[in-house]
């Protein structure tokens, strides 16, 4: 890097530091508890505390929630190089994401390369301002792995589409505002006959049903559409080439997942639980730790490739497998530590059986956004070549 | 940044094609092997590693080296892990250069080092297991310096070294890091005996019995007591150079492996068509390029002096060990019986890398060291 370009990022990163420490809450500093601190925004969002919502609206007004988007959109429009110092700036003070969001991790950067004018002004800017709150409707009962199977049938009415059928596994589709939907526009073809349709969860016709899993939580919906009528405007890209923008979207959900895929903890888990006096526990802890400390520097590498455009278009499925696999090991290993302590399940010392649930949670880690055995697929096919595959 | 700069790809983009001629399985490893060679390797390809600027690839500019640092010696691993070839390059040119740097030894052997005529090796490991805090080899003062007696095992090349860095006590006992010292003991040392074994992979790595060896005070590397730090630096380099190797042995073992599924027809079919397979090699692929990061990471955190360069380093050399010991299995057990014979390739990378991983510690030996740097 030329002097020059590093004297304007040693300022960017002094102007950055000085901004988060001023406008920052404390309370916004302090480590994520659980799932419930994240702010997900959207219509039916409540603030956890006053000091969420001025930390969302703070970074939104700077395009921060989004900072490498385009300005035009909500973004920040940062660069490579000054998104990766916002990170490590927001990271020195602890600063929470002002904003979680599948709109932000997976439909935005399907809209920035696949969608209108008009759709990137509207949607993507809601999004970057955390007002919409999205959901995902891809599974159906008989379309899991065979995603392209899917049955769910948008008809042709003039001007708009009537959506018909059922999803799976729409994650938080009770609490969403808007979904964006995998739909068969034509039967003559499995892959080429998918369309991709944005539409409001309040369309008539839309419902809902929690699905209770073994956590004992509910993060998941059956959603059902009986006659619901789509604008054909909020098409994204052409009709009956949906596969391509699921397929895009998809490399971005594994990224997501892979990149969560130890919490976010860059610690040894033998120094998380505290030391381990089992030496056999010791042994397995230390050997999880080799793989989960090798993998953050994939992580690291992996974001560096990307940016570089070097990363293989296989690469995600790789490391949303490896991620998710860690992820699960992580958790049988605390579950282990934990002995019976760890087994309680509605008892105030167990906060409620967090650990247990956590464990059970991860379980899904290895089938959500394809199965372990999918992207092993994907891999040995596009990464490998090998027959038949 | 855990991409290459331009200077780093150029310097593999000469490297590989070269190591892929000139270091090849056929014309080292399995010519100096079969025809009984006592070094195990060939001092002509030696040679040609100084010409190209590798032998002195970490020794810095002002002593005629090339100033580079482990990412880039780890690029040059790489490549001789991927072609088997034999050469002193992980034990002299990273191991022991760092031990010597900025010390009165520098001098001494720094220019055969990096003109490709001096080799040198490390004599740490007394018992079957790398320890080299449990260093109990004696070095007594007599004279104006100090005499050396104990047992060494697992000194690679030593039977053709120029200089053996023998790690010695002058003081407190095995298990202490404090009290070790570091010694720089020249070929033909008066009490030296030297047995000359020929390892698993065809590699040559000796046993030591040092009766009352006498050297210099000069001959020490760094300080009395104080030999824990050129110590630290050699085995660093030499961890971090070992998993880069072992990288290289994982990427040649499988390459080689997913082309004979590519050509292999069982049932009718190529066996790569089966699913069974598929996966475990997606698997495999997936832990190379793990293991690539890891290293890579733990290189760049050496060249930048940078204080989590330690347990980075025991996490590339336990995770490459283990990566690699994935491939090599699987490797063979996917050639089916082709891989039981000698006549075959690839066994030749199942018995290098079982050697490489237990070098400078196993990967039983680098999870502890997590354990232990993490703090449990």
């Amino acid at each position: 890097m030329a002097n020059r370009d590093r004297d304007v990022l040693d300022i960017f990163r002094s102007e950055t530091r000085a901004w988060l420490e001023a406008n920052c809450p404390p309370e916004m500093r302090l480590a994520v508890r659980s799932e419930k601190d994240a702010c997900w925004g959207g219509r039916k969002f409540k603030f956890q505390s006053q000091a969420q919502k001025q930390w969302l609206d703070a970074m939104a007004a700077r395009g921060w929630t989004v900072p490498d988007w385009p300005k035009e959109y909500g973004g920040g429009g940062l660069s490579a190089a000054e998104t990766k110092v916002l990170k490590e700036e927001m990271a020195a003070i602890g600063a929470r994401s002002p904003l979680t969001s599948f709109g932000i991790s997976m439909l935005g950067p399907a809209l920035l390369k696949y969608g209108t004018e008009a759709q990137k002004k509207r949607f993507l800017t809601e999004i970057a301002r955390g007002e919409i709150r999205w959901c995902q409707g891809y599974s159906e009962p008989g379309a899991g792995s065979d995603l392209a199977g899917l049955q769910t049938k948008a008809e042709d009415a003039g001007d708009f589409y009537v959506v018909n059928g059922q999803k799976v596994w729409t994650s938080y589709a009770d609490e969403a505002d808007w979904i964006f939907c995998l739909v068969r526009t034509s039967s003559e073809s499995k892959h080429q006959g998918i369309s991709f349709l944005l539409f409001d969860m309040e369309s008539d016709g839309v419902s809902t049903r929690p699905i209770l899993l073994i956590s004992g939580n509910s993060p998941f919906c059956e959603t059902f559409f009986d006659d619901v009528k789509v604008p054909k405007d909020q098409l994204v890209g052409e009709e009956n080439r949906g596969w391509d923008v699921a397929k895009y979207l998809l490399g971005h959900e594994r990224e997501m997942i892979s990149g969560m895929g130890l919490g976010g903890e860059k610690r040894a888990l033998g120094a998380v639980l505290g030391g381990v006096s089992d030496p056999l526990l010791r042994a397995d802890i230390a050997s999880f730790d080799v793989d989960a400390l090798a993998f953050s520097a994939m992580s690291e590498r992996f974001i560096d490739q990307l940016k570089a455009g070097e990363a293989h278009p296989a690469f995600p499925s790789m490391m949303k497998y490896a991620g998710t696999e860690l992820n699960k090991r992580r958790h049988e290993l605390i579950i282990a530590a934990g002995g019976s302590d760890a087994l309680e399940w509605d008892s105030a010392a167990s906060n409620n059986g967090k650990a247990a649930r956590d464990w059970l949670r991860t379980k899904g880690n290895s089938i959500e956004g394809g199965t372990s055995e999918i992207q092993l697929g994907i891999v040995a096919k596009h990464v490998l070549r090998l027959p038949g595959a | 940044m855990m991409i290459l700069t331009d200077d780093q790809r150029m310097l593999h983009d000469s490297v590989a094609p070269f190591m892929a001629s000139e270091g090849a399985i056929k014309s080292q490893l399995r010519h100096w092997r079969d025809s009984g060679c006592k070094d195990g390797f060939g001092h002509a390809l030696w040679k040609q590693f100084a010409e190209l600027g590798l032998t002195g690839i970490l020794i810095p500019e002002a002593h005629g080296g090339a100033g580079l640092g482990m990412v880039e010696a780890g690029l040059v691993l790489e490549e001789v892990g991927r072609n088997l070839t034999p050469s002193p390059f992980l034990t002299t040119a990273v191991a022991a250069v760092r031990a010597l740097e900025g010390s009165g030894q520098a001098e001494r052997w720094f220019p055969g080092i990096a003109a490709g005529e001096s080799v040198a090796a490390l004599a740490i490991d007394e018992g079957r297991h790398h320890d080299p805090a449990g260093t109990a080899c004696e070095a007594r003062r007599a004279g104006n310096g100090f005499a050396l007696s104990g047992v060494k095992q697992f000194v690679v090349h030593g039977a053709s070294a120029d200089l053996i860095l023998v790690a010695a006590r002058t003081a407190g006992s095995a298990g202490e890091r404090e009290g070790i010292s570091l010694f720089a003991v020249e070929r033909g040392a008066k009490g030296l005996e030297i047995d000359n074994v020929t390892l698993a992979d065809a590699s040559k790595a000796a046993r030591l019995t040092l009766a009352n060896v006498a050297v210099d005070a000069d001959a020490v590397v760094g300080e009395v007591d104080g030999g824990w730090a050129p110590l630290s630096r050699a085995l660093d380099a030499g961890r971090a150079g070992a998993a880069a190797e072992l990288v290289g042995i994982a990427a040649g073992a499988s390459e080689m492996t997913f082309d004979y599924l590519k050509q292999r027809k069982q049932f009718g079919r190529l066996i790569g068509e089966y699913q069974a397979l598929q996966h475990r090699a997606a698997h495999l692929y997936g832990e190379i390029e793990i293991a690539r990061a890891a290293a890579l990471k733990a290189a760049q955190l050496l060249d930048a002096g940078d204080g989590r360069a330690e347990l980075m380093v025991a996490v590339a050399k336990a995770k490459a060990g283990r990566t690699a010991a994935l491939a090599v299995q699987e490797g063979v057990q996917m050639h089916g019986g082709i891989g039981m014979t000698d006549e075959h390739d690839i066994g030749l990378f199942m018995k290098r890398e079982t050697v490489l991983a237990e070098l400078f510690g196993s990967a039983r030996f680098h999870s502890g060291r997590v354990a232990e740097l993490s703090g449990y």
